[in-house]
């Protein structure tokens, strides 16, 4: 209030801009503080059209709560505030809804020390339309993280947010930032607090009560980018196409434990499992969850050949959707649960083709050498991407069902196989032997920005979390 | 004075830990620790007992109806069988489940090894080449699988011998990437499961 009228009386240039950078009166001493009101603008570029241009560089480290204003950081909450800006700036540029500064023109800007003292003027030189700035400091229980969008023209906050929590995942602070600030400034569901789900033989382990040398696969979590992989499952057996259930909190997976294939959810937060298909006769392979989580769509022989059913989660009130002589394996819904797109081999090839959730009107979608796997994409979108025979090796194909095109993602790279959509639509993870073995790798709609999740042994079949 | 003070905190504590102890000792025993001495007390009856119930259940699935040859087969081992396995395997043509005529003969010698040892339980597996993607190849091993153990049946094999499994292209028998791979890979691969 004082300073307010201060400045008016003063109307000084250099005192106008000391006076925007200081936050909302903040008083440093009760903890549980309320967040300061943020007037909530989005920032743009000054070039119609362009994405705007924000620098994100690595966020300030703070002495501890309590300690002298001029201590040094714990090296712990250092290690954080670096981790958190370059996590966060990968985040933000996996969606490429901004421009980001290149990471090494950080260094040619003196380091912000608070919110205080950010060098707007440094920043406008590089053009920056915005200017990420965040702190971390340890505090009794944890720790504090606070992050500021500032608009470098006009040097008022866009965007802030603060949180306190545990120094352990320090990544988590980045993502969960960079979905609220594409929500806020781009009205975009970001996808950086997503997981993957794959299997994978990396730890080497033998099948157990065969004779051949048989690797066993196991189901794996990973964050989005890659990090944080572990392992769900444990039996040294066959589990493959584990998928996320739409609240992220279980997994549906094949398994052959039990000798044939059978469906097994695994509530991985609980650490408890269920088996839907426990005593059908016949193979049970690849569920799919409905779009509301409470039924699974799946392939099952136990009449014979392989053809679709639907049933509850628990495995009740089981429906048969298709009756013909062919093949149909691998159901993925539509994203409002009204539609099952599935493959058949009908018509001699594997194709996809698509019917209503109840089983009928069953019609064809592709007319390609040899397609499968198909997967629908969320809305916006009305896509379902699927794996092509192209040559010796397989393709990812989208089709855009609106208009029936077809287009080509990948091109001979080794085989890439068994697309699956991110959440918002924008991005797939696929198989792809590119690299010599079989490895997951995340890739733009546009088939931009390829990035190799995994790295370790042999990575099949990812499904990403909705 | 201070270490009187110190002293009596001193036996109080110990007198609390002694207390806690007994407190504890009584409480404990759930909780597995070393038990001192294995129980002594007529450890030569009860240690000879054990062994004998497993016997008259393992009987009756060894019993051969017919009295086998004493070759080497029927005195095999299940994994030793499994390994120079009797059982052909049957081949199949790219994204097919046909039964050539050199595999349908492989089937007929499988059919005879069948009946000659009445008391096989043969697990048929279903297995694909990598060209195929894995999703429609579990399908596609399971027609091959199907195909095979439907064959059987119709040269007399009884249906309650012959189970099937699908492995898709999870498990190929050969490492390569060509089409002398792909051939050994393309099969229905006999596992025996008991005899």
């Amino acid at each position: 209030m004082k300073r307010t009228l201060l400045v008016t009386a003063a109307a000084l240039l250099v005192l106008a801009s000391l006076a925007a950078q200081q936050p909302p009166a903040k008083t440093p001493s009760p903890p549980p503080q309320q967040q300061p009101s943020e007037v909530s603008t989005t920032i743009a570029s000054d070039q119609a059209g362009a994405p705007p241009r924000f620098a994100v560089p690595e966020f300030i480290a703070l002495p501890s709560e309590g300690a002298a204003p001029n201590a040094r950081p714990d090296a712990e909450v250092a290690d954080a505030a670096r981790t958190i800006g370059r996590v966060l700036w990968d985040d933000l540029t996996f969606e490429r809804e901004f421009a980001l500064l290149p990471r090494d023109i950080h260094s040619t800007v003196p380091a912000a020390t608070s919110m205080l003292d950010v060098p707007f003027d440094r920043w406008r030189e590089l053009n920056a339309d915005g200017v990420m700035v965040g702190t971390v400091q340890k505090t009794a229980t944890g720790v504090r993280v606070e992050a500021r969008l500032f608009n470098v023209r006009t040097r008022q906050s866009a965007f802030a947010r603060e949180y306190s929590g545990s120094i352990a995942n320090a990544r988590l602070y980045a993502h969960t930032i960079a979905d609220e600030l594409h929500q806020q400034q781009r009205a975009l569901r970001g996808v950086a607090r997503t997981k993957l789900t794959f299997n994978s033989d990396r730890d080497g382990e033998r099948l157990s009560g065969t004779v051949e040398t048989r690797g066993a696969k196991e189901i794996y979590i990973s964050d989005y980018d890659g990090e944080n992989q572990r392992r769900v499952t444990t039996q040294r057996s066959l589990n493959i196409t584990s998928t996320w259930s739409p609240d992220a909190r279980s997994i549906a997976y094949t398994s052959y434990r039990r000798g044939a294939p059978q469906i097994f959810v695994s509530n991985i937060y609980q650490g408890t499992l269920e088996e839907p298909t426990q005593g059908s006769t016949g193979q049970n392979w690849l569920p799919a969850w409905s779009p509301d989580g409470t039924r699974l769509a799946f392939a099952t022989t136990r009449d014979g050949n392989s053809e679709i059913y639907v049933m509850n989660r628990d495995g009740s009130n089981l429906r048969r959707l298709t009756t013909n002589p062919a093949i149909d394996v691998s159901p993925t819904w539509s994203p409002s649960g009204t539609q099952i797109a599935f493959n058949s081999d009908r018509t001699g090839t594997p194709q996809i083709w698509v019917m209503g959730a109840d089983g009928l009107q069953q019609r064809q979608l592709t007319h390609e050498p040899y397609a499968d796997r198909p997967t629908w994409s969320a809305a916006p979108f009305n896509e379902v991407a699927y794996t092509a025979r192209t040559g010796p090796g397989n393709d990812l194909k989208i089709l855009e069902l609106g208009t029936g095109q077809v287009r080509q993602l990948t091109f001979g790279e080794g085989s890439n196989e068994s697309p699956t959509f991110a959440p918002n639509g924008r991005h797939l993870a696929f198989m792809s032997t590119r690299a010599g073995k079989a490895q997951i790798f995340t890739v733009a709609r546009d088939g931009r920005d390829l990035r190799q999740v995994t790295k370790s042994g042999n990575n099949y079949q990812p499904d990403w979390s909705k | 004075m201070r270490r009187t003070v110190m002293s009596g905190a001193g036996i109080a504590l110990v007198m609390l830990s002694a207390a806690m102890a007994i407190a504890c000792g009584e409480k404990k025993p759930p909780v597995a620790r070393p038990q001192p001495p294995p129980p002594p007390p007529s450890a030569a009856t009860s240690a000879s007992r054990p062994p004998t119930p497993p016997q008259p259940v393992s009987e009756p699935t060894v019993v051969p109806p017919e009295p086998v040859r004493d070759d080497a087969i029927a005195s095999a081992s299940l994994d030793e069988l499994n390994r120079s396995s009797p059982l052909r395997p049957a081949f199949f043509d790219y994204d097919s489940s046909e039964l050539s005529a050199e595999t349908q003969q492989a089937l007929n010698a499988n059919a005879g090894v069948l009946r000659r040892y009445p008391g096989w339980t043969v697990t048929i597996e279903g297995h694909c080449d990598e060209r195929g993607t894995a999703e429609y190849n579990l399908a596609l091993g399971e027609r091959r699988a199907g195909a095979t153990r439907a064959y059987l049946i119709s040269l007399g094999i009884s249906a309650d011998r012959l189970r099937t499994v699908s492995y898709g292209k999870e498990f190929p028998f050969e490492p390569g990437h060509d089409e002398a791979a792909y051939a050994k890979n393309r099969r229905a691969h006999f596992v025996v499961t008991a005899k």
